[in-house]
């Protein structure tokens, strides 16, 4: 995960049980003054990520990218084999017909796009098999809510940090050491 | 901000809250298999181990085994071929389009829908390895670099193409059927108590934690890809049926193919959904999450569906009498009343008359309906195959070269090898992955649900459920 350089920090954990709840808490303790490092949640939550601060994903300029690449190498696969490399005339057609070619030229241009997109959502993530997952609470791959502080980029003091956490709706505050 | 109308029924039922969600999702992941899945498997696995057995055989003495003759040089094989790639249609329309139009009942069923399509669809490609004769040369299908003086592919062939699509179509259906798996194998992987199976969930579920970050470059890469999916599925059937269309053959050459072999594929696709689901919601208790509502749904998808296709069956007919072509009209006319009127009349029975049932209410709303009339539908829609293709060649323009076609014993069991190929894929799939999108439940359980798991501050518990209307949802 994009959060492996934390490695060796203390975080406070407020879990929260509803997603409602958390993304209004995630505003108050912005307000406050508090910098929160991520949110984990089970599901997504639309507006967590805008609430968090976080930029817009670039996702969508590497998948027109990758579905681009797609479409010049079909394009140069059926004219070289077709025009260059044997020509041939097939069915009256001319050797090098645009039109016979759309389907393949379809084809790999969404294949490359979902495949490059998708390769590239699991290496922007860090994602991969053998990634040990940074886990603040086991439990939020069920049915909790938990916003990670991390201490050592705050200047308010544990006490504060927790009591701003628990007015803002967290269950139960807990400490997690990396 | 999501709208949700009051008249809309819950989505899933029994008031469920997210850690209910999770618990009987994952049970069936973590238990040991129950004797009715061990019954199932086992039964699967002797067929397969049948069929592959038949289909080794077949290659072994080759094609002349099957029933194929210098008239009919396609049948089973084929018809087959169609039938599994048809099937695969619905578990993309499923998760893909369906997410395109915000219909949130698919995320009950996109899970199972999209496993089907992808067992479907390598049971297809299985029929074309098979239909080659010599499997060992199928690379021979892809443009690579050879020794005879690089004679490349026929790129002007929709055989290519079919090449290219039905290759696509898989690849991408897995990729996105497993990215859609990630967080739950991920919630799985949490809750596994032994070793083996937290390595194992653990490395399937590369690594995901839920970040919020994460979720919202998901959500988008999941968009996008259903923004692809969708002429993708759509492109399959169609290049499929050009296989037919772009030939000179009476009653294969139709300009109303794509559109009438995909509305046959996503009719045929759904009904087999609509089997697979009636029993797994049944023998994994999953009622209050496949409910009446997603079987009506779906059955309404089936009669729209069923109909084009009666539609595109009449209009077949008045075009071959309206072109005045002896031969097209011929061809027709030999369909319903020639040698296979039996095929054609069980085609016309089965899919344009008995989806019109699900007209009426309480038939479209019963389980027991809707089962037998989708096993009818898939009756129907391979009879709709073998109509097309065997009634069409059967008898060609020369009367001294017409034949008829008898399947062998190895047509038959390299259809059955099929079946075995893929209810073994599928009960594999249903026993160790989860069968419901957990994470995708989870999050319209607030706007669908019957009441609110926990009460939000400022909103009494029941408030939001008494007036629906303005729920905000994870939408």
């Amino acid at each position: 995960m994009s959060d492996s350089h934390n490695n060796g920090g203390k975080f406070l954990v407020g879990i929260f049980d509803d997603d409602d709840v958390v993304l209004k808490a995630v505003k108050e303790v912005k307000e406050a003054g508090v910098r929160i490092h991520e949110v984990y949640t089970p599901f997504p939550i639309h507006g967590l990520d805008v609430a968090l601060g976080h930029p817009r994903t670039k996702l969508g300029i590497a998948a027109f990218m990758f579905g681009l690449s797609g479409t010049l190498t079909a394009l140069s696969l059926t004219a070289y084999t077709e025009k260059f490399d044997w020509p041939m005339i097939v069915g009256g057609k001319d050797s090098y017909s645009f039109p016979v070619y759309i389907p393949v030229i379809f084809e790999l241009t969404v294949l490359f796009c979902a495949l490059g997109m998708v390769g590239t959502f699991i290496v922007s993530n860090g994602l991969g098999p053998s990634v040990k997952p940074l886990m603040f609470d086991l439990r939020t791959t069920d049915n909790k809510f938990a916003m990670a502080i991390d201490l050592s980029k705050n200047g308010l003091g544990e006490g504060r940090i927790e009591q701003i956490l628990k007015e803002s709706g967290a269950a139960e505050v807990n400490v997690k050491q990396f | 901000m999501h709208v949700t109308s009051s008249v809309r029924t819950p989505l899933v039922t029994g008031g469920k809250t997210y850690a209910d969600v999770t618990e009987d999702v994952s049970r069936q992941v973590e238990g040991r298999p129950t004797r009715e899945w061990t019954i199932a498997f086992t039964i699967s696995v002797i067929v397969l181990i049948y069929g592959t057995a038949c289909v080794c055989w077949t290659w072994w003495e080759g094609l002349g085994v099957w029933g194929l003759n210098k008239t009919v040089g396609w049948a089973w094989d084929i018809t087959n071929f169609v039938w599994w790639v048809g099937i695969g249609h619905a578990g993309t329309l499923i998760s893909a389009i369906l997410l395109l139009f915000r219909q949130k009942w698919r995320t009950a069923v996109n899970r199972a829908a999209e496993a089907m399509t992808i067992f479907a669809v390598l049971c297809a490609a299985s029929f074309i390895v098979m239909h080659m004769g010599r499997p060992w040369m199928a690379y021979w299908a892809l443009p690579l670099p050879n020794t005879f003086g690089s004679l490349w592919v026929n790129f002007k062939s929709p055989l290519v193409w079919d090449v290219f699509a039905i290759s696509t179509y898989f690849t991408v259906s897995l990729v996105f059927w497993y990215m859609g798996l990630i967080p739950d194998l991920a919630t799985i992987r949490d809750r596994a108590r032994s070793k083996v199976s937290r390595y194992i969930y653990g490395a399937l579920s590369l690594g995901w934690n839920g970040a919020a970050k994460t979720w919202a470059r998901y959500e988008y890469m999941s968009l996008i890809l259903a923004g692809l999916s969708t002429p993708l599925v759509l492109s399959v059937h169609t290049i499929v049926s050009m296989d037919f269309a772009t030939s000179v053959i009476p009653g294969w050459h139709t300009t109303i193919f794509p559109p009438y072999f995909v509305a046959g594929a996503i009719f045929s696709g759904f009904a087999m959904v609509q089997n697979l689901m009636l029993i797994i919601r049944v023998v994994f208790r999953l009622e209050d999450y496949i409910t009446v509502e997603h079987i009506e749904s779906m059955n309404k998808i089936i009669t729209l569906t069923g109909s084009i296709v009666g539609v595109a069956y009449l209009t077949e007919f008045f075009i071959a009498w309206y072109s005045g072509v002896e031969f097209e009209t011929y061809a027709f006319i030999n369909r319903a009343t020639g040698p296979y009127w039996w095929a054609y009349w069980a085609m016309m029975t089965c899919n344009v008359i008995s989806p019109q049932l699900f007209w009426i209410r309480s038939v479209r709303r019963s389980v027991v309906w809707t089962f037998v009339l989708s096993v009818i539908v898939n009756i129907g829609m391979w009879f709709e195959r073998f109509v097309i293709i065997v009634t069409s060649l059967h008898r060609d323009y020369l009367p001294s070269s017409w034949a008829m076609f008898h399947p062998t014993l190895f047509d038959i069991s390299d259809y059955i090898f099929s079946f075995g190929f893929f209810f073994t894929l599928f009960l594999l799939f249903a026993k160790f992955l989860p069968v419901v999108n957990m994470a995708e439940v989870k999050a319209i359980i607030k706007s669908s649900s019957e009441k609110l798991p926990v009460s939000v501050s400022g909103v009494a518990k029941g408030e939001r459920v008494a007036n629906p209307t303005f729920n905000k949802d994870a939408e």
